[in-house]
């Protein structure tokens, strides 16, 4: 495969991945800033959410104080900055358009039909409309597009660099969230309906309210959170998840070559994998997040070495 | 003026290859036409098919206007006019091929030396220089129009990089699509097969190096190029790659792709590029689109260019009133598409006849193409033709003069309703290293303004699905 296709595959994922996470993150936000106001501090809710993605001096610039609906719309429609959910449909179909011959032609009138709708989604529309619907629709159209992909590409070396970038992003999300709340809730009692609440609502922003009640049959405790969305490998937005699927994309792209971000990977894996949630506690799950981070960013560049610069 | 209509004749009885298309125009009510080309445009939209229009912003996208009744042709109209295409293709080649090498055509005197040899798209890189299986047009697309239902004519010829096959296929498929019940009716040709044509002969002209399964890849400028959805189209299709200047380059006298496993080497490269911009060491050193030392390597015999570099001399139409007298030298046969009757302007009694007769002529650049740099006397208001005249005087070379034709015309869907409009027909001619061969259909592109005869895309014409029908 060309080293460009291969390139635009992994940020197509890249991006389509982003732009769910991002409606996840709002979701998550929004459902906060519902608590009760002697609980809340919604300016702080969304505050958190610009924090994760570094942005809060972007908008602030624009924006000045924290305000929800300017918040909402600076990361939903707005395509000043990257971090908009706009901004990431945009790059994943400039992506995709270059790949036409590669994509399945559902997958690009899939991913063409989002980026129509998008640009038809206004400021007005949005906070009409409710937000939270057009947060749905998004994930509903990535579900889409990762469906599509996955019943009509080739399952060969196109899947694969889609998948590669598709589950570095989840990763990287998953990670930014857990370590940014681990923060921002460590502090609050366990017990009280705040707590339970908090993390409920990143649960469910992660898809994983039902599945937590499920493994665990117990209140919420952020420590099983962490355990579920570090460690699970059965859980689907878990990092022990995100890189099962990683270095299986990536032993099927090196083709029996020894690769150094295929090394990278397996040592990433193999910690999740053979680590106890007891363990990371007491050495800091937030410091464990961090040095989670930042493999990935290495391991994101060591790809681009392996696949994307062969010459 | 009269223009021929192709369904309704000159007589007013509907054409046989019509009967189909007329009996559902009659049956189908207006308004569930209407919705049926809404859905089309959606359809369009959706699968992506949109152009991009030099001079609006970068990127900008555009859907060509479809037009949902089709365009037919007989058996007998399409037989004649696929052999006309297949000499004429032969002979132009044949010129090619003598222009850089022994210029027979020029030391017999039929074309003027200076002609070819200072034209700016005669490039002397090529004198001497086989190419491989002999070919130099590939792929050529050939403009011809009707006046009256004997006679086809030749518009010009499109050498270098002919576009528009995509539009074919794809009106084709939205066609179906919508009016599955019309193709049970009508014995329409099938044109699916296009892009197989095409791959199998891009392979029959591989350098001999490459032996039975040669490496074809598709060189494209680029999203931002007006064709790149036809380029992309094409390239899955055939299950080639779609490459950029970028992801090529040259060792070793070769040429090899950057692939995520390594360089890989490329036999043959269907180039959509134009020559200039193949190789910034040979052409443009600031062009970041092509391969630097690609030329080099093609001169060598290392990679097929299709089409060939340099021809462009033989569809500049300061050389395309010379294709009649190709065909006689060449093959010793008499042309069976005429030509428009053509006045080049450098010949001052030519340029003398213009000038007096600007109002009822069409005036083109003689290296113009899409539509841009063209005057249709009887159209242009009074100014236009003072400042064509200006420009024409000026540099008379650059330019050649037509009568306005009658083109003919095929029932179009109007805000008005359904009414004739002028057509055009761009068929596709693949010339391979044992034989040509014609996918039975074309590119019919319709003025949809009344009265127009321009029919490019950049001037607001539109396309419909073109039907050749079987016995």
């Amino acid at each position: 495969m060309l080293s460009r296709t291969a390139e635009n595959l992994y940020w197509t994922g890249r991006y389509m991945e982003r732009a769910e996470n991002l409606s996840r993150l709002l979701d998550v936000s929004f459902r906060a800033a519902l608590l009760p106001a002697a609980d809340a501090n919604p300016a702080a809710d969304w505050q958190s959410a610009l924090d994760i993605l570094g942005i809060t001096d972007a908008y602030k610039a624009k924006h000045g104080g924290i305000n929800q609906d300017s918040v909402i719309v600076f990361l939903t429609l707005d395509t000043s900055h990257p971090y908009s959910i706009k901004s990431c449909i945009d790059q994943s179909r400039e992506n995709a358009r270059t790949l036409r011959a590669t994509l399945s032609v559902e997958l690009w009138e899939s991913l063409n039909t989002t980026w129509l709708e998008m640009k038809n989604i206004s400021r007005q529309s949005l906070l009409e409309r409710g937000p939270r619907s057009v947060f749905d629709w998004v994930k509903e159209r990535s579900h889409l597009f990762r469906g599509v992909a996955y019943s009509t590409l080739l399952h060969n070396d196109a899947f694969h660099f889609l998948r590669l970038g598709t589950h570095l992003e989840r990763a990287d999300n998953t990670s930014r969230l857990l370590q940014a709340k681990d923060r921002s809730l460590g502090a609050l009692p366990p017990e009280g309906g705040t707590a339970y609440y908090q993390w409920g609502a990143v649960l469910r922003s992660v898809s994983a309210f039902r599945a937590y009640t499920q493994i665990y049959r117990d209140v919420i405790e952020p420590v099983r959170v962490a355990e579920l969305l570090i460690l699970k490998a059965e859980m689907p937005r878990s990092l022990r998840f995100c890189f099962d699927q990683i270095t299986n994309a990536l032993d099927a792209l090196s083709q029996g070559r020894d690769l150094e971000c295929r090394r990278l990977a397996g040592e990433m894996q193999a910690k999740l994998r053979y680590s106890r949630i007891e363990h990371l506690e007491s050495q800091g799950v937030g410091d464990f997040l961090s040095v989670i981070l930042n493999r990935l960013n290495g391991l994101g560049v060591q790809i681009g070495r392996d696949f994307l610069m062969t010459v | 003026m009269d223009a021929f209509d192709e369904m309704r004749g000159p007589k007013g009885m509907v054409a046989a290859a019509y009967q189909a298309i007329a009996e559902w125009l009659y049956a189908t009510p207006p308004d569930l036409l209407d919705d049926k080309r809404r859905e089309a445009e959606i359809l369009f939209r959706r699968i992506g098919i949109t152009f991009n229009v030099y001079g609006e912003d970068a990127g900008a996208e555009r859907l060509i206007p479809f037009d949902i009744i089709p365009r037919a042709l007989g058996p007998s109209e399409w037989a004649k006019l696929s052999k006309g295409l297949e000499q004429r293709v032969r002979a132009l080649d044949a010129f090619l091929s003598d222009i850089y090498h022994e210029q027979e055509i020029l030391k017999a005197g039929k074309i003027p030396v200076g002609k070819v040899l200072n034209n700016d798209l005669y490039r002397p890189e090529m004198q001497g220089i086989e190419v491989p299986g002999g070919v130099y047009v590939q792929v050529a697309g050939i403009d011809v129009v009707r006046t009256d239902p004997d006679h086809f004519f030749v518009l010009e010829d499109n050498l270098r990089t002919p576009s528009g096959v995509s539009y074919m296929l794809e009106d084709r498929a939205v066609m179906m699509r919508l009016f599955p019940d019309l193709f049970a009716k009508a014995k329409v040709a099938p044109i699916d097969h296009y892009p197989h044509e095409l791959l199998r002969t891009l392979r029959s002209v591989a350098p001999a190096h490459a032996g039975g399964d040669p490496v074809v890849a598709l060189l494209t400028p680029g999203p931002y190029n007006s064709a790149y959805f036809e380029h992309a189209f094409l390239a899955e299709e055939m299950g080639i790659e779609l490459v950029e200047g970028q992801d090529l380059f040259v060792q070793d006298d070769a040429v090899f792709m950057r692939t995520t496993m390594g360089p890989k080497r490329v036999d043959v490269i269907y180039r959509r590029l134009d020559d200039e911009f193949i190789d910034p060491l040979a052409f443009h050193p600031d062009s970041m689109l092509g391969v630097p030392g690609l030329l080099s390597v093609y001169r060598k015999g290392g990679v097929t260019l299709a089409n060939a570099l340099g021809t462009g001399v033989a569809d500049d139409k300061s050389v395309y009133p010379y294709v009649p007298e190709m065909v006689r030298f060449y093959l010793g046969e008499e042309p069976i598409l005429q030509n428009v009757p053509t006045w080049l302007l450098e010949r001052p009694d030519d340029l003398a006849y213009a000038l007096d007769h600007l109002s009822e002529l069409v005036v083109k650049e003689t290296q113009g193409s899409g539509g841009y740099g063209m005057l249709v006397g009887p159209k242009a208001s009074k100014q236009e033709i003072e400042d064509f005249r200006a420009k024409i005087k000026a540099n008379p070379q650059g330019y050649i003069a037509q009568p306005t034709l009658a083109l003919s015309t095929c029932p179009t869907f109007t805000d008005e309703g359904i009414a004739p409009r002028h057509v055009d027909l761009r068929p596709f001619i693949l010339h391979g290293k044992h034989s040509i061969s014609i996918v039975p259909g074309g590119l019919t592109r319709v003025a949809l303004r009344k009265g127009s005869l321009v029919v490019n895309s950049s001037q607001g014409g539109g396309t419909k699905d073109t039907w050749i029908l079987e016995e």
